[in-house]
């Protein structure tokens, strides 16, 4: 199992193949479990960007339509089972005999993995994996009809690693060499269709063109005439209706039916889809369709719709009375019905949730229970000199209720009954230092301000002057005596805003002269000559986007456009490590609360769980439609949080890979994130200049906060997780208030099975303050351990 | 994809740049190829297509950059994440030229020559920019500072930044007077010194520390003022700070004001009317200054303790900040505060003559401020030919709307009259903004009954028509009205104008006719400016009221000056004529000063306020220092003449 991990991460992305075995042996053995559905998923995404160069050659070569010629050659996804064989059949009553994804797909997977290993020649990785998942011998059989079906996808996965990139837009037009290179591969793959194909032949089986609009239009007279309960509910099937009837003219090479048909009906479309619908009205062509992500996305995921029972039953029976089979097609193909039994939702209720890429999520996707409470803090002998404090401390404390790391008097204190097991993921030890510094901060926190709606945290701003080469990624050590900026000119910039300057370690040689016996190593080992207020680190081949201090203070991670994420040590202020694996732009990476871990997330949709010691990943989080554009860690350690350009937010466990929550409302991309002090609450920011706030226990949206006018780039809570920040491009900070926000909460809706919140709106009593800046959009937030609010950006004249 | 292949000319639905057919023809041929049409209409069609596609990723990468502006550096990464070769040379931050040839209809990017040679030995090599840096600033401070040692700011100021403060203070400072002039003409007009700004305003807020030069406090608020009409800065919070300079040199007993000689008086005025205009251009910036500032200058106008002086400054600016500044805090203060400053002025041995002088001073000034409210509230109230009953005090169209229904009545208003009085114009926009909830406004008859009980006939504003009033206030008392009766028979009977002399011409005119020693005409520009106003306002009176006064039009005018004569120019003279025509006026009739305050024997007196408690106290403040050579100045020994 351990093992096949390591060549699942690395089997679509990256280059070189020989270091896989190795790497699978240095992969730490901490983590036993891996999970099928991602392995799948992964392998899926593979595929699919493979099999589009090989998609285009088959028509290139060969112009034969691409629906002819598969049979069930699919199997690697189940729902196509359904409606490859109607291919040209138009009408065929596919019903709803779907098969679960059960036992017999994972083995696919598995001999898919299986089939790809060879491939790559990795005999003895494919050995190992055939004994461990208990496949016979002859499994890898190329004629067995089961392996062949993902086969020809991950050739064409291989194929990348020659050197053509899947998501080319343009190479297919340029690149001929190439795809003559890769003929003969798949002439030995078989006459099967590559996976894209199928996929997309999905879209073949027409009815006749212009009735398209009858249908549609008839559907619409339909849901606009019953009664308003149910309208808003089945008026969410306007819109993948549209987009997939579109794509099927388009693909048939409609073109201008196709056209007139997104002319009349792309105005009936939520405004929140806009973008979308911008993309597809520059797809006519066929050709393009192979090319587009917003379209692979589209078809490869189906596209999540919850409606009430009743509402469904009259959909069905109208469809089913005018035999309007194109549209129930549709529906059994491309949708997933999420069925409830209750009320039908409002429309303000399906507003508040819809808007991403993929529809709502499933109700079953965010059942799993998270452990959300806060780990226990290890005790801590305080020096004898601190007694008082501690005394302090310990009076303080009920009152207080401060929810993170200042259990002293843990004895006192009870688990958490949501908090994971202590040793549910393991953690690194605490140093010496580390000790030291938890009882900085707790001295620290005893001063800290009590904020609340009427007493609001100063600010203070820092702004980047002459930041002309672009600044784009801005943290702040969690005792606020650093603040790092991550520059488009592939510099990363440390300063320390405390009179302190940064020092570098001595040098080897001047290290020896030192007495190591010495209380004061420490101050001895450090370089006096080298003492200034800022320190620039190289390395990077690409600009900066995310950057992250470790807890510690003794790392910053930096991860840039150049597809890595690279280690520096604060110590020498030199690079220790560079982590590849992305291989593409990574938008955004973050150190675990405990360090040791971090998280990235990039434009190949996959979020990665990395240890600094380990130069591979150690989980590979996929799942994302589009871009992960922002990771964040839980409090507790144990769950990674993501925001992506698909519009969703998904948490993550770290211990098992799983998704165990995805949570559906924003109407863009998601470029900012933050948990509560406490755990419980998740706030994302988006391009939609809305605030929302989530419950992740009940995995339910519990509020909207609205006043930005432009993209949220920081989110953060006060220490106390009184008050929340929240910066953005519109060049203000505003002051929300969560007390609020969270206090106001109705149970009741918790209880509801459904989950259907109903959410006020009273952005304008949470809102708190609005505090211009000056022309400075406001990069990063942070409070200091004392709630003074820290702020920064660019100047931006 | 054979025949399905429409035409790029349908382009009646062009939601996107296209490239046409016809450009790709020519491009291909520059390359020396030849296209037929269907060829090129499909390439154009992908490259459309094409275009688009980066483009829209290379919104992926702006995003992320923290951008608004999409750059071709964000273009040519999403060209090279697709494995196409980036375009070079297009890294410039300018907008290109896209140029236009009519005859050929083409369009192309400007593309001039570079001279490689003349840029590799050019001799001035340009500077690199500045180091980036980051500097911490307080956006918000509130109530609750963390006890915590703040970040301090990490960079200090680029040595140029420094040279220009230096020279910039200097020369503000200094001597020359051309030198400052020049000074204050860039700091108003520069717009690179933000990052100045707190340092500027931090030697303003050292007006404490040169409280004995008024030449300096004056150069101190020229600076506030070039600040502040700087369009380049945002002053954010330190509007605060400037706000606190400028009411320091407004209410502080300034060390220079111990010397009489120095014309304190002035610089107060001048920095009345400076924190009019800071807050009604930036006051928005920091919430509950408005309220602030009136919460501080009624603080110094109910403080027995402080020196005369200080509470002119609190009139002046009160005056300043409008009429409703006035009518919210002086006039509820004045009962109280009348008792103290009639003792004042009502002492006449030697030892008061200083203090007395400046009760003098704040006496004219409350004048003019009350007179203002008068005015300005009549005109604010609705036409009272209905019979309107409540006063609104922030009916913004009144003035306005009133000329506008009766151009008949009224000689037609001159805008630059009314501009001309910047503070007027200002406060009467923007006062309905700030209201203030504790607080009920007093009808306009009350408050004039209230006020004419203190100034008598000082007043130069005329109610005149009992019609009018009973129309205004029908919630005055009886009795009340029963003392109106005596003026308001004069009023509508011109012979008797003489006996009570309410009527503002007689008032102008009859010191000159008794060949009074008034030294100090208003100067014939503000004269001129006044008259047209009062002209507009006392006919709109009038006309409310009998129009059988016509005759009396053409010599009610200057008296208005008082008001304008002050606030207009604030250095044209000692701003102190109002009184000394009224304390003439009523000195050359009665004795002593019982007049301002009698006539209407059932006068509510004001509330006593134990004003025998503060008499006492407050001569003691104006004793500090009084040389008599203040007695041959006539100038400004207003009670001499009498």
């Amino acid at each position: 199992m351990n093992f096949k991990k390591a060549g699942l991460d690395s089997c679509p992305l990256t280059l070189g193949s020989t270091d896989q075995s190795e790497g699978s042996i240095l992969r730490s053995r901490w983590f036993p479990f891996f999970n099928f559905a991602h392995a799948q998923f992964i392998f899926k995404m593979a595929a699919v960007q493979g099999g589009m160069v090989d998609a285009k050659d088959e028509l290139d070569i060969k112009s034969e339509p691409p629906s002819d010629g598969f049979g069930n050659s699919n199997a690697n996804d189940g729902r196509l089972l359904s409606s490859s064989p109607g291919a040209g059949t138009g009408g065929t009553a596919t019903g709803n005999n779907k098969p679960a994804p059960g036992p017999p797909e994972e083995q696919q997977t598995l001999l898919a993995v299986l089939q790809f290993l060879k491939k790559s020649k990795l005999a003895e990785s494919a050995e190992i994996l055939r004994r461990e998942a208990g496949l016979p011998e002859d499994a890898l059989d190329p004629k067995g009809t089961d392996a062949s079906g993902s086969g020809p996808g991950l050739a064409a996965g291989s194929g990348q690693v020659d050197g053509v990139d899947a998501s080319s837009l343009l190479s297919r037009v340029t690149v001929s060499s190439s795809a003559a290179a890769q003929a003969p591969k798949k002439a030995a793959a078989g006459e099967d269709q590559p996976d894209v194909s199928v996929v997309l032949s999905a879209y073949s089986q027409q009815g006749d063109p212009s009735l398209y609009d009858a249908y549609y239009s008839g559907l619409k007279r339909f849901i606009e005439s019953v009664l308003d309960c149910h309208r808003a509910e089945l008026s969410q099937l306007f819109y993948p209706l549209f987009v997939h009837m579109y794509l099927e003219l388009v693909y048939n090479n409609n073109e201008s039916v196709a056209k007139a048909f997104f002319e009349k009906f792309s105005g009936d479309q939520e405004c929140y889809y806009e973008q979308d619908l911008r993309i597809l009205s520059s797809l006519t062509k066929k050709e393009h369709m192979k090319g587009n992500e917003t379209l692979l996305d589209f078809r490869t995921s189906k596209f999540v719709l919850r409606i009430s029972r009743d509402s469904y039953q009259l959909l069905k029976r109208h469809l089913q009375e005018r035999q309007n089979n194109q549209i129930w097609n549709i529906i059994q193909e491309h949708l997933y019905i999420d069925i409830f039994d209750g009320m039908p939702r409002s429309k303000s209720q399906i507003d508040a949730m819809s808007g991403s890429l993929a529809g709502e999520a499933r109700r079953e996707a965010n059942k799993a229970k998270v452990f959300y409470g806060l780990l226990k803090e290890p005790e801590i002998e305080l020096p004898l000199d601190d007694e008082d404090e501690e005394a302090e401390n310990e009076e303080g404390k009920p009152k207080k209720k401060k929810p993170k790391k200042d259990s002293m008097g843990s004895k006192s204190k009870k688990q958490d009954p949501n908090a994971p097991l202590q040793t549910r993921i393991p953690l690194p030890e605490l140093k010496d230092s580390d000790k030291l510094d938890k009882i900085m901060y707790m001295k620290e926190s005893t001063k800290r301000i009590r904020l609340g709606s009427d007493n609001l945290p100063s600010i203070c701003f820092y702004t980047f002057l002459n930041a002309y080469q672009g600044l784009t990624a801005v943290d702040v050590t969690d005792d606020s005596s650093l603040i790092a900026g991550g520059f488009a000119d592939s510099t990363v910039r440390v300063w320390s805003v405390t009179p302190k300057k940064l020092r570098k370690v001595k040098s080897a040689a001047d290290l020896n002269l030192i007495d190591k016996e010495s209380d004061d190593v420490l101050e001895r080992i450090m370089d006096e000559k080298t003492a200034s207020e800022l320190k620039i680190l190289y390395g990077h081949s690409g600009p900066v986007y995310g950057i992250s201090f470790s807890p510690d203070r003794n790392y910053l991670l930096s991860s840039s456009e150049d597809g890595t994420i690279r280690l520096w040590s604060l110590q020498t202020f030199t690079c220790l490590v560079g982590y590849k694996g992305h291989n593409y732009p990574v938008w955004d990476t973050q150190f675990s609360p405990y360090g040791y871990y971090f998280v990235s997330g990039g434009h190949d949709r996959v979020a990665r769980l990395w240890a600094t010691d380990h130069y591979q990943p150690l989980r590979i989080f996929a799942g994302h439609l589009a871009d992960i554009t922002c990771t964040r860690f839980h409090p507790n350690s144990n769950y990674v949080a993501t925001g992506s350009s698909d519009r969703t937010i998904r948490l993550w466990d770290v211990l098992n890979g799983n998704c165990v929550r995805i949570f559906t409302g924003h109407k863009g991309p998601i470029h900012a994130l933050a948990f509560s002090p406490n755990g419980k609450f998740l706030a994302s920011g988006a391009t939609d200049g809305r605030v929302l706030l989530w419950d992740i226990g009940h995995g339910l949206m519990v509020g909207e906060l609205k006043g930005h006018t432009d993209t949220i780039y920081s989110l953060r809570f006060s220490r106390d997780g009184e008050i929340l920040a929240s910066g953005s491009m519109d060049n203000t900070v505003r002051l929300w208030d969560a007390m609020k926000a969270f206090d106001d909460l109705e149970t009741d809706d918790f209880t509801a099975a459904t989950g259907h919140i109903h959410l006020q709106d009273n952005s304008q009593e949470l809102l708190l303050g609005t505090y211009m800046t000056k022309s400075t959009p406001v990069l990063h937030l942070h409070f200091t351990r004392r709630n003074l609010l820290l702020a920064a950006g660019a100047y931006n004249p | 994809l054979s025949g399905s292949v429409t035409m790029a000319a349908d382009r009646e639905e062009r939601r996107f740049a296209e490239v046409s057919r016809d450009s790709v023809k020519l491009m291909a041929e520059s390359a020396g190829l030849e296209l037929g049409d269907e060829v090129a209409a499909l390439l154009a069609e992908d490259v459309c297509y094409r275009l688009r596609e980066a483009a829209q990723s290379s919104a992926q990468f702006m995003r992320h950059a923290k951008r608004k502006k999409l750059t071709v550096d964000d273009f040519n990464k999403a060209l090279r994440w697709s494995n196409v070769e980036a375009i070079c040379g297009y890294g410039a931050q300018d907008a290109m030229l896209f140029r236009s040839v009519k005859e050929g209809e083409l369009f192309f990017v400007e593309d001039r020559d570079i001279n490689l040679i003349e840029l590799a030995l050019a001799t001035n090599i340009p500077k690199g920019c500045a180091e980036t840096m980051v500097r911490g600033m307080f956006t918000l401070l509130s109530s609750v500072v963390a006890p915590c040692s703040v970040p301090a700011a990490v960079q200090s100021l680029s040595d140029d930044l420094l040279k220009y403060y230096q020279q910039i203070t200097r020369a503000i400072l200094g001597e020359d007077p051309h030198l400052m002039k020049v000074a204050l003409q860039d700091l108003q007009s520069n717009s690179k010194i933000a990052a100045l700004l707190p340092y500027f305003v931090y030697v303003i807020s050292g007006v404490k520390s040169v409280s004995h030069d008024l030449e300096q406090l004056n150069r101190l608020l020229h600076m506030v003022k070039s600040l502040v009409q700087n369009p380049y800065l945002y002053l954010g919070s330190y509007v605060r700070s400037l706000v606190s300079s400028v009411m320091y040199c407004i209410l502080e007993p300034l060390a220079a004001s111990i010397n009489p000689l120095n014309d304190h008086w002035t610089l107060r005025d001048y920095a009345a009317l400076l924190l009019s205009h800071i807050f009604w251009t930036h006051g928005d910036l920091v919430s509950g200054l408005y309220r602030q500032i009136l919460l501080s200058l009624q603080k110094v106008l109910s403080d027995p303790v402080r020196p005369l002086c200080s509470h002119y400054g609190a009139v002046v600016g009160l005056h300043a900040l409008g009429w409703k500044a006035v009518e919210r805090v002086l006039f509820p203060h004045l009962p109280a505060y009348w008792a103290n400053l009639q003792a004042v002025l009502d002492d006449y041995s030697v030892s008061n003559a200083q203090v007395k002088a400046d009760g003098h001073k704040v006496y004219g000034a409350i004048l003019v401020a009350v007179e203002r409210l008068l005015k300005m509230k009549a005109l604010s109230l609705p036409q009272p030919a209905e019979g309107c009953s409540s006063s609104q005090p922030g009916c913004l169209a009144g003035p306005m709307g009133y000329r506008v229904s009766s151009p008949g009545l009224s000689p037609p208003p001159e805008p630059l009259a009314e501009a001309g009085l910047g503070i007027a114009s200002h406060l009467q926009a923007g006062g309905a903004g700030c209201q203030w909830e504790e607080w009920s406004p007093v009808p306009l008859p009350a408050m004039y009954s209230e006020l004419y009980s203190f100034f008598g006939d000082s007043l130069a504003v005329r109610f005149s028509t009992e019609q009018s009033f009973g129309g205004f206030s029908p919630c005055t008392p009886s009795h009340f009205r029963e003392t109106r009766k005596e003026p308001l028979g004069h009023v509508s009977n011109p012979d008797t104008t003489r006996k009570m002399p309410q009527l503002t011409a007689n008032l102008n005119i009859s010191p000159r006719q008794d060949g009074s020693p008034r030294t100090d005409p208003p100067p014939p520009s503000l004269a001129a400016t006044g008259s047209v106003r009062s002209l507009a306002r006392s006919s709109m009176q009038r006309s409310r009221a009998s129009s059988s006064r016509s005759g009396q039009r053409s010599i009610g005018l200057s008296r208005d000056v008082f008001p304008k004569a002050r606030f207009t120019s604030p250095h044209s003279g000692p701003p102190t004529f109002s009184f000394v025509i009224g304390g003439r006026q009523m000195g050359r009739r009665c004795q002593g000063r019982r007049p301002f305050q009698t006539i209407f024997v059932p006068t509510p007196p004001p509330p006593v306020v134990l004003p025998r408690v503060y008499t006492h106290k407050l001569p003691v403040i104006g004793r500090v220092c009084k040389p008599l050579r203040r007695w041959t100045r006539s100038h400004y020994s207003l009670h001499l003449p009498l």
